[in-house]
């Protein structure tokens, strides 16, 4: 039993860290609100970030979900833009799954940065399906590829403006084609959906501990009363419960990307309770982060907002909180 | 290289633990410990424990234990609690005390106290609280008076809510000894025999019924000097130390609450949820169940680093607040599926489990007052964690 990660996986985690902190600051999140593209994409594949899920043979790191979380974590913490879960948690590690054609054909462009890949499940909105060269759509009982040219696009504006959604109608519905059916299928695309609730469930982690960063600083600057906001208690608790929650979701979460990363058959049960724990801290976190804060952080000047909006656009985000309850219900209850 | 699995040789540390249980834990279930009738039966028990070498199985083998590792005391818990076996009447001397008599003890302490210790022939309590000194532990006004004489300190003062007081052989708390010193300077950590002329313990009933539960007046009882732990006016160090202990990982294993959320599926299977309530009492049995495993995951975490030679920190608040809260949590999702069979108690005819729940829901009531108030642990959450400022 040894439940932490290695010095090369916390090294990479570190290296990214650096990287966001540099490149991806609050000014970069704010421009994408804005429609401003980042050139963040193609530094992060340089990086090796984007191909992280990729064999190395296609030109990826190939590395596992254990290091994919940790990634994934820092990227919340950032607030990163990016389609990073969609291409490199979701559709990358599925790709590499069916393997043969299909993977030669497409995991070396999403490795080098060229492909952003997006996956469409029923009943959920495709985020950047605008930026994506590759669309891959779980349908009933197939898996199966949806040229972007041959999709339709309909926006739908939503509470985070640097994470677009959209609703994917293909015009022709069985005109794409097929990767899987059957059984098949449907394992690999609740080992897809499962991946992107993984990967979710870091960010909010991330998330989480950012508005904790920033909420800590700031009542630690201002002064009320003589003192500083931090002093009192009832700061203290709001801030407190946050930490108390985020303790509790990190390990839950780490260990749904080990279950993922040696493929116990209670890896879904194990990815849904990442995201009920995950979730629950992150929005104890949006409450108590803007309530300590007040006033300032209820302007669109601070950045607080960005991360709360990021927060609300993942709940729901491969299953939300709920959903994935009762999936561990059905699980221990039957 | 993370590994979430049991190596062989822990799985066959389980393997051992759980035959030995099963062959030799009672039939009945034991009555609670915290009971005139029930302490003796426990206490009978536990020496059963001690002499089969499972009382205290991650101390070394001169002392009643077994060297097991953290990773297999874990694993023994789980076992314990496992086969339904109830919280140990010794747990105060053996979780709380012990840790800071291995880190702060002479020698000659640690071979008097600690077989005695584990092998129940001494009951220890705990003599913190005051009157006047709860929360604000520092304000403490007991006094150690120097008897040169004797050799030793005379105590006079009070304590209170001192858990099993009424069962217990001997008391470990703090006392004022340096008059002149304020706060928490000149106290000391003192082993105090409670057989002794000049104590009196005086039983005060509890809200859950149980008894055990006391208050302790000195007037000229006396300590020798043997019996100070880490040195005359030192106490407040080793009393820190020790309420990390109460506050970390020994005094609530996850293998306690993991039975629990297990007997509260079983509950669920037996008995369903009211009509009424079908669905908020299911997701709070399986919200029950879900924090028993979180809790869990974050202890393997916890052991990972002490395995590896760090010490428990003020994190140790953190784990505080989520187990007393999570136990709550648990026994209120156990009292909604009872529904109008919630208050029920031992001898009423449509009593569910004799109406354990209702206690266990009281006692875990205590929770978060005992051990230092939840919040005090946010307080120290948020400062010694966080680092938002004291004033």
């Amino acid at each position: 039993m040894h439940f932490a990660f290695s010095d090369d996986q916390r090294a990479f985690r570190d290296a990214v860290r650096d990287f966001l902190e540099r490149e991806c600051p609050p000014s970069v999140v704010r421009a994408a609100w804005n429609g401003q593209l980042s050139n963040l994409w193609p530094q992060l594949a340089e990086m090796g970030v984007v191909g992280l899920t990729v064999p190395e043979a296609m030109g990826g790191l190939g590395m596992d979900d254990l290091d994919l979380v940790l990634i994934m974590e820092e990227t919340g913490r950032a607030g990163l833009a990016e389609p990073l879960v969609e291409t490199t948690a979701v559709v990358a590690p599925l790709l590499a799954a069916i393997g043969g054609t299909v993977a030669a054909e497409h995991l070396p462009g999403i490795a080098d940065g060229s492909t952003i890949a997006v996956m469409t499940f029923d009943a959920e909105y495709a985020p950047w399906a605008d930026r994506a060269g590759l669309v891959v759509r779980a349908a009933a009982d197939t898996v199966e590829l949806v040229s972007s040219e041959a999709s339709r696009l309909r926006p739908q504006a939503n509470v985070d403006r640097a994470r677009p959604l959209f609703d994917i109608a293909p015009r022709v519905l069985d005109g794409g084609p097929v990767l899987a059916s059957g059984p098949a299928a449907t394992a690999l695309a609740r080992a897809a959906a499962d991946r992107g609730a993984l990967a979710v469930s870091a960010q909010l982690c991330g998330l989480a501990a950012r508005m904790l960063d920033i909420t800590v600083e700031y009542v630690k600057e201002r002064r009320q009363f003589g003192v500083p906001i931090g002093s009192y208690q009832a700061v203290k608790h709001h801030l407190a419960n946050v930490e108390l929650e985020l303790a509790y979701a990190r390990p839950v979460v780490y260990r749904a990307a080990w279950s993922l990363h040696v493929g116990d058959p209670l890896a879904p049960v194990h990815c849904s309770m990442a995201k009920v724990y995950a979730a629950k801290a992150a929005s104890t976190a949006v409450k108590a982060c803007l309530q300590c804060h007040g006033a300032i952080a209820y302007t669109l000047e601070h950045d607080l907002h960005l991360f709360m909006k990021r927060v609300w656009a993942l709940l729901p985000a491969y299953g939300d909180p709920r959903w994935h309850r009762a999936r561990v219900a059905t699980h221990v209850l039957g | 290289m993370m590994d979430l699995r049991w190596s062989p040789a822990e799985d066959q540390f389980r393997a051992e633990a759980r035959a030995w249980l099963e062959a030799n834990a009672p039939k009945d279930p034991l009555p609670h410990g915290d009971t005139f009738a029930g302490f003796p039966v426990n206490r009978a028990w536990e020496r059963r424990l001690f002499e089969g070498g499972w009382a205290v199985v991650s101390w070394p083998r001169e002392y009643g234990g077994r060297d097991a590792s953290l990773w297999e005391w874990l694993i023994f818990e789980e076992e314990y609690y496992r086969i339904g076996l109830p919280q140990r009447v010794a747990q105060n001397g053996i979780f709380l005390l012990a840790p800071s008599i291995f880190d702060f003890g002479t020698q000659d302490q640690r071979d008097e106290i600690l077989p005695r210790m584990a092998g129940v022939d001494d009951i220890w309590c705990q003599g913190w609280s005051e009157p006047n000194a709860g929360s604000d532990l520092a304000g403490i006004r007991s006094t150690g008076v120097r008897d040169d004489a004797a050799g030793g300190w005379r105590l006079h003062g009070q304590k209170t809510w001192t858990t099993r007081g009424a069962f217990a052989t001997k008391l470990f708390g703090l006392f004022r000894t340096d008059p002149s010193a304020e706060r928490h300077r000149g106290l000391s950590y003192l082993l105090v025999d409670l057989d002794q002329e000049g104590v009196d313990v005086r039983p005060v009933d509890k809200l859950d019924g149980d008894a055990g539960f006391a208050e302790v007046f000195f007037d000229g009882a006396f300590v020798p000097d043997s019996a100070v732990l880490g040195g005359v006016d030192k106490g407040w160090e080793v009393a820190m130390a020790t309420t990390g202990s109460e506050r970390g990982l020994t005094l609530r294993s996850p293998g306690r609450f993991m039975a629990a959320a297990a007997r509260l599926i079983d509950l669920y299977h037996r008995i369903g949820a009211p009509t009424h309530d079908e669905q908020g009492a299911r997701d709070a049995v399986v919200e029950a169940w879900m924090d028993a495993e979180a809790y869990q995951l974050n202890t393997l975490q916890t052991v990972t680093r002490l395995a590896e030679g760090a010490t428990m920190g003020p994190e140790s608040s953190v784990n505080k607040v989520f187990w007393s809260e999570m136990d709550i949590r648990l026994n209120e999702a156990a009292l909604r599926l009872l529904g109008p069979r919630a208050p029920l108690v031992e001898g009423a005819p449509d009593a569910v489990d004799q109406g354990t729940w209702m206690s266990a829901f009281m006692f875990a009531l205590a929770g978060p007052i005992y051990a230092g108030t939840n919040e005090i642990q946010r307080n120290v959450i948020a400062e010694r964690v966080l680092g938002l400022p004291r004033k």
